[in-house]
């Protein structure tokens, strides 16, 4: 079982002050999946990415990814593991160039030494010019990221994220706020880094999630309500009910 | 590749010109009297520039750098102080051969922990080691239990105070409210002389521009980028695979070490170390000189910290009483207009108009860099 799935969420539950905002949690997501997190506002899809990544505690329960367990390591030991998170508003560093936020994201010269020694050799050159061309900024490299465009801006975060080349990639509703030509050229993107890789999708799109998931959860108060293919779950009652409904 | 190099032309030129200033232009101008000052001012140059990384790069605030660079002065004068204190020049004391403060308080014999400091070496790595520890300390307890901003900068201003009043309190081992005075010579070399001025003031000029190149290598090293990074987007940096806290443990000892050079050098050219330069109001005021030069240049805070001083002497000859609502009037000034200081004022205004002027027409090599960020 365990052999074919990259993370294992097991009785995962975090509670503040009492409010359970994801309460004994069960998810697993195969190798080289996508898998979609749908659910109404307030289903606690984002405190799942944080739990995962480490960037909120949890109560209880596990997180296991190839078998290590995720709850007790430090956020950047987390990354180094293999598993990369895009927030939901881009975060982009925007007193930096474009290739400089990608730079920093190239796994090399993470301590202290390493980042005073770091060189910008040719690999790390010829990758960030290849990153930048996959997320159609190659044009903007030594553009500040506080004059790029929202879209441009996600764009670039998903690029950081490409650069580290995380097994697990984490995102929070890539295509939100975006025009629909950009979103359209997104989810050519993300079908493009999807392919070899294992993913976590948050999205509202209903139409992008159909185009790119392979597995969907929907949650709720916490709970899984439903979980399956994008067609199963369209047409589960209860879904249609709490959510697609309205 | 240009963009990662260690210096830009125009950085080169920066580099140039305040040398031009320090090592000719003020030592030309100025009496021995006045170039000492000018030395005094520069020893607050070495925390300035250490805060333009801290704070203007890393946005760590620190209120407490004259903890560093009273740690560092109070090493250099603990040597001094023995190297003066020789059972000759103490016969009339009941204990010759201690230091003078340490008699008047009944002590009969030398602490231990004053021993290592008869050794030049020893104090001479004390100046760096002692503040680099204590920054150590504290940004370790602070930075890993992720405490930052204003509650930091709370923090270190408590330590100043602590200090001072450990400095105060403990009169026979620290000279008390007076300090560590009376410093004569330096391994049998007179200081008090104005040749020995000059000399110190010209050392000084160099540990400086060591100091800044070490800063400059820091800036634009990926680490330097880093900084940028954590000040703009903490939690972008954690979750690219970046411990945080260390990165910025190591940012504030550098700047502690910077402050406690700056300190030994202080006790050098003025000859004493006294708390007054250790607590609140001196750590507030060396952040003021790094806001007023501008906290984003490394040399726009040397530039700071002697026009500030300048400004406090000239000023405080005049009307003593009216100085220090100028300075806080002038960092109320540059919070509201000038948030990049001198150095933003410089490369917005000045220099824009600067390049229009001498450059002919039909080039296009030299693009204004009025384009800054917008203000954080």
């Amino acid at each position: 079982m365990s052999e074919q799935m990259i993370i294992e969420v097991e009785d995962l539950t975090v509670s503040f002050d009492g409010f359970k905002a994801v309460d004994s949690l069960n998810l697993y997501v195969e190798k080289n999946a996508c898998h979609v997190i749908i659910g109404p506002n307030g289903a606690g899809k984002t405190t799942v990415l944080d739990l995962i990544c480490g960037r909120t505690k949890a109560t209880g329960g596990s997180v296991k990814f190839k078998n290590k367990e995720l709850l007790s390591m430090r956020e950047d030991q987390i990354v180094h593991a293999g598993v990369g998170r895009k927030f939901q508003t881009p975060s982009v560093y925007e007193d930096l160039t474009v290739s400089e936020n990608l730079e920093l994201s190239y796994p090399k010269g993470h301590s202290v030494f390493g980042a005073l020694m770091f060189r910008r050799d040719d690999p790390v050159q010829t990758r960030i010019r290849e990153i930048a061309e996959t997320i159609f900024l190659e044009d903007q490299l030594d553009e500040k990221a506080a004059f790029l465009s929202h879209g441009q801006k996600q764009w670039l975060e998903i690029g950081m994220l490409l650069i580290q080349d995380p097994e697990l990639l984490m995102l929070d509703e890539p295509v939100a706020g975006m025009s629909v030509a950009e979103r359209k050229k997104t989810a050519e993107l993300l079908n493009r880094i999807i392919q070899d890789r294992s993913v976590i999708v948050i999205e509202h799109d209903m139409g992008f999630v159909a185009d790119i998931a392979t597995r969907v959860t929907v949650l709720h108060q916490g709970k899984t309500l439903s979980e399956g293919s994008m067609e199963r779950v369209q047409n589960d009652p209860k879904v249609v009910e709490v959510y697609l409904g309205h | 590749m240009t963009r990662s190099s260690f210096m830009s032309r125009k950085e080169l030129i920066g580099f140039l010109i305040l040398a031009a200033v320090i090592f000719l232009l003020l030592p030309a101008m100025l009496d021995s009297f006045r170039l000492n000052l000018f030395g005094k001012y520069l020893t607050y140059a070495f925390v300035a520039v250490g805060l333009a990384l801290c704070w203007g790069a890393g946005g760590i605030l620190s209120l407490g750098q004259g903890v560093f660079f009273g740690l560092g002065g109070y090493c250099m004068a603990m040597f001094l102080k023995l190297e003066a204190s020789t059972p000759e020049n103490t016969a009339i004391q009941s204990t010759p051969g201690i230091p003078d403060f340490m008699d008047w308080n009944q002590l009969t014999e030398l602490p231990v922990w004053w021993q290592p400091f008869y050794s030049l070496p020893l104090a001479l790595l004390a100046v760096v080691a002692v503040p680099v520890l204590f920054a150590f300390i504290i940004g370790f307890a602070m930075f890993t239990r992720r405490v930052g901003g204003v509650y930091f900068a709370i923090i270190t201003q408590a330590f100043a105070a602590i200090l001072t009043i450990l400095i105060i309190g403990q009169q026979g081992y620290t000279g008390g409210v007076n300090g560590i005075t009376d410093l004569r010579t330096l391994l049998g070399w007179d200081i008090r002389t104005d040749e020995a001025k000059t000399t110190l003031y010209f050392v000084n000029g160099v540990l400086l521009f060591a100091v800044l190149l070490i800063a400059q290598y820091v800036r634009k090293s990926k680490l330097g980028r880093l900084l940028i990074a954590m000040r703009d987007q903490e939690d972008r940096v954690r979750f690219s695979g970046y411990n945080v806290a260390n990165f910025k443990i190591f940012i504030f000892c550098l700047g502690a070490a910077f402050a406690g050079i700056g300190g030994a050098m202080f006790t050098l050219q003025v000859g004493f170390m006294s708390p007054t330069l250790v607590g609140i109001v001196p750590s507030i005021e060396m952040v003021i000189f790094c806001a007023v030069g501008g906290r984003l240049s490394i040399l726009g805070a040397v530039y700071g910290a002697l026009l500030v001083n300048w400004a406090k002497t000239s000023f405080s000859e005049a009307f003593p009483e009216l100085w220090l609502l100028g300075l806080g009037g002038l960092f109320i000034a540059v919070v509201m207009f000038f948030p990049n200081g001198l150095a933003g004022l410089w490369s917005e205004k000045i220099e824009p108009r600067l390049m229009k002027r001498f450059q002919r027409p039909g080039t296009d090599t030299l693009k204004p860099v009025a384009e800054r960020a917008p203000a954080e």
